[in-house]
């Protein structure tokens, strides 16, 4: 067996050119599908510590008619916090926010937005609801920096916010910008503003009432309370890991078509080393090998490529992708393109499950297409093959 | 059965199938060799020497008559047994030399030392000698195609002499070569004939080789024409 490797290798570091470029390919499949699910599970990874701290906390609970894709709904969508939830609030271990629609006038035009109250002195999520004091008897509001982008708000200024109360009558208000937070998760951000939620509470006629309440991280009971739902964490980042996962598939298609460049240029010089190298088969025979040992040998052969490949793939991939991992990678592209969190510097996440499996792949389906066409020396017949004269 | 012959062939026939027919290119041959016979097998192109050579290189298997080779009947071994039979007894020099290009001249002579799995040390001081014998020490890391063809068929001796097998078969070895390159390997040959009693067997129609003979089989047609014994030198 280790004559059989020994060989094999001479064979193919002799066969010089062809035996590079097919490794060069192959080293790319490597490096390419290492890399791409490098950047998805690290991209996976920030978006969920991102939206968990934002938005989705250790999980929540849902106002019975709570449906975050019907805005008709919203406004039916709250209810008084009371009893057990009443005193998780009081332990800290739960924030109300309670959500309802409303526009606002920034210069002149009109923009639909979600109107947020949230209490200024909640821990649980990363919304810097400090910057919501009261103090001064206005009404203070804070946006995310792209809300701030597309409304032109600054810091400082009033825009006038209308909204309908409890009993649908209209009312309007000026409010000020107390503030403008930057975040990676789009869904705390376009277009909404975030009020205290005592002073929306107020507004709405809806005193101690809340749309959801959410749970800090890493909570562990979720007591049933009557008309709330409990939204777990893996409901709440469905839509998240539906997005990595599609982006995954997409991956894997241009991976697959890199894997299956190189495999067919294994696949064409095992082919042709079966026929350029009949005398030197033939040979082998001659010198005491079996058939079985030949096969044998021009499938190491050909299997060894992988080997080559991950070993070159090592050489410039490591480095390359240890220094993406270590610097990130700027994306030009904002996040809520994608309609989920996407941080404006990606660190690459790379598993050694990976890596093992990737190589374990590229090995197994190199075996596969190296043995294939060196079955066909099983055949031969060695006087044939010495001859050089099989077709 | 056994006559005590190294090789003993009887009845043998070859057919080839050819279309719808046969081709019969071995007609019923009846042979003995003996250990340290220098022989050579003589005919035209066509005649059944390379077919004959194969079936006592077990390359090969009658379709009629019997090819007993060191107490083994050649039809009658199985793939493996065929292989060890080569592998331990037996030495191949082709035409073409087919030696692996891209391997050293050490290592084109390594290599049927490598299949019987000989340890290092002493696989390194056989290869030296046989590099020795046929007078290639000097180039012991050249590859093949930095030779001229005399040094190619020289390292194919030592590729089949390293091992020192009972039989070396050698088809047309000088067919590539020149003159005063075929004498060279021609006396290669028989020193290491004399020396370790190792019997060749060539197929061949060159004069030069078969100045060297010292029993000529003629060949003509897939029978024996004739079968002569040279005495003298
Ligand atoms: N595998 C085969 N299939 C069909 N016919 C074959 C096969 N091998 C040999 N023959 C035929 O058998 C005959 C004898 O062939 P062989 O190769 O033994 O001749 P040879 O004496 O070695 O000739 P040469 O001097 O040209 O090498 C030839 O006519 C050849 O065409
Ligand atoms: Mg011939």
């Amino acid at each position: 067996m280790l004559m059989a490797f020994k060989l094999a290798l001479r064979n193919l570091i002799g066969a010089g050119l062809r035996t590079w470029l097919n490794v060069i390919v192959l080293s790319f499949a490597f490096v390419v599908i290492i890399w791409h699910k490098g950047i998805l599970d690290g991209w996976d990874r920030q978006a969920r510590t991102d939206m968990i701290s934002w938005e989705a906390g250790g999980g929540q609970y849902w106002q019975q008619n709570y449906d975050p894709y019907d805005p008709f709904t919203i406004s039916d969508s709250h209810a008084p916090v009371t009893g057990t939830l009443q005193n998780m609030v009081g332990h800290g271990t739960l924030t109300p926010i309670l959500i309802t629609q409303g526009t606002i006038y920034p210069s002149g035009r009109m923009l639909s937005v979600l109107i947020k109250g949230i209490d200024p002195a909640q821990k649980i999520l990363a919304i810097p609801s400090a910057m919501l004091d009261t103090a001064s008897g206005d009404i203070p509001a804070i946006i995310g920096t792209s809300m701030a982008a597309s409304s032109k708000l600054k810091t400082g200024d009033h825009v006038t916010l209308r909204w309908r109360d409890r009993n649908g009558a209209f009312d309007a208000t000026e409010i000020r910008i107390a503030g403008i937070f930057k975040t990676n998760v789009p869904t705390v951000d376009g277009s909404q503003i975030w009020l205290p939620l005592s002073k929306l509470q107020q507004m709405m006629l809806m005193p101690g009432e809340a749309t959801i309440l959410v749970c800090k991280q890493r909570n562990e009971s979720f007591p049933a309370a009557a008309g709330w739902k409990v939204k777990d964490l893996d409901f709440l980042l469905a839509d998240m890991n539906n997005i990595i996962k599609s982006k995954t598939a997409g991956g894997m298609v241009l991976w697959g078509i890199l894997m299956m460049l190189a495999l067919l240029a294994i696949f064409d010089t095992q082919v042709l080393a079966i026929f350029r190298r009949q005398k030197e088969i033939g040979m082998y025979v001659a010198m005491g090998m079996t058939r079985r040992q030949v096969v044998a040998l021009f499938t190491t052969e050909g299997a060894m490529h992988a080997v080559l490949a991950t070993l070159l793939g090592a050489v410039y991939g490591i480095p390359l992708l240890a220094l993406q991992a270590i610097r990130g990678i700027s994306f030009p592209v904002s996040g809520s393109d994608y309609g989920i969190s996407m941080a404006e510097r990606l660190y690459p996440h790379y598993g050694i499950r990976l890596i093992i499996m990737t190589i374990l792949i590229v090995m197994i389906a190199t075996t596969i297409v190296s043995y294939w066409p060196a079955r066909k020396i099983a055949r031969m017949k060695p006087t044939d093959a010495l001859r050089g004269k099989i077709q | 059965m056994d006559s005590g012959h190294l090789i003993t062939i009887q009845h043998l026939k070859k057919h080839f199938a050819m279309g719808a027919g046969k081709f019969t290119a071995l007609n019923g041959i009846d042979l003995t060799f003996d250990k340290g016979e220098f022989t050579g097998i003589i005919g035209p192109s066509g005649s059944g020497k390379t077919t004959l050579l194969n079936i006592i290189g077990s390359l090969d298997v009658p379709s009629e008559g019997k090819a007993i080779v060191m107490g083994k009947s050649v039809g009658d071994l199985g793939a493996r047994e065929a292989a060890m039979l080569r592998k331990t007894k037996l030495g191949f020099i082709f035409q073409s030399y087919n030696l692996l290009q891209v391997h050293t001249v050490y290592e084109n002579v390594e290599f049927p030392l490598l299949l019987l799995g000989i340890d290092a040390a002493t696989r390194k001081q056989m290869v030296k000698d046989a590099l020795e014998w046929v007078g290639l020490t000097d180039k012991t890391s050249s590859r093949p195609a930095q030779l001229s063809g005399g040094e190619c068929q020289r390292v194919a001796i030592a590729r089949a002499m390293v091992k020192k097998p009972e039989i070396v078969l050698a088809d047309e070895p000088t067919a590539n070569l020149d003159a005063a390159n075929s004498h060279h390997i021609l006396q290669t040959m028989e020193k290491l004939n004399h020396e370790f009693r190792t019997t060749f067997i060539f197929a061949t129609h060159d004069e030069k080789v078969i100045g060297y003979i010292r029993r000529k089989i003629f060949l003509e047609d897939g029978k024996v024409a004739k079968d002569e014994l040279i005495t003298k030198s």
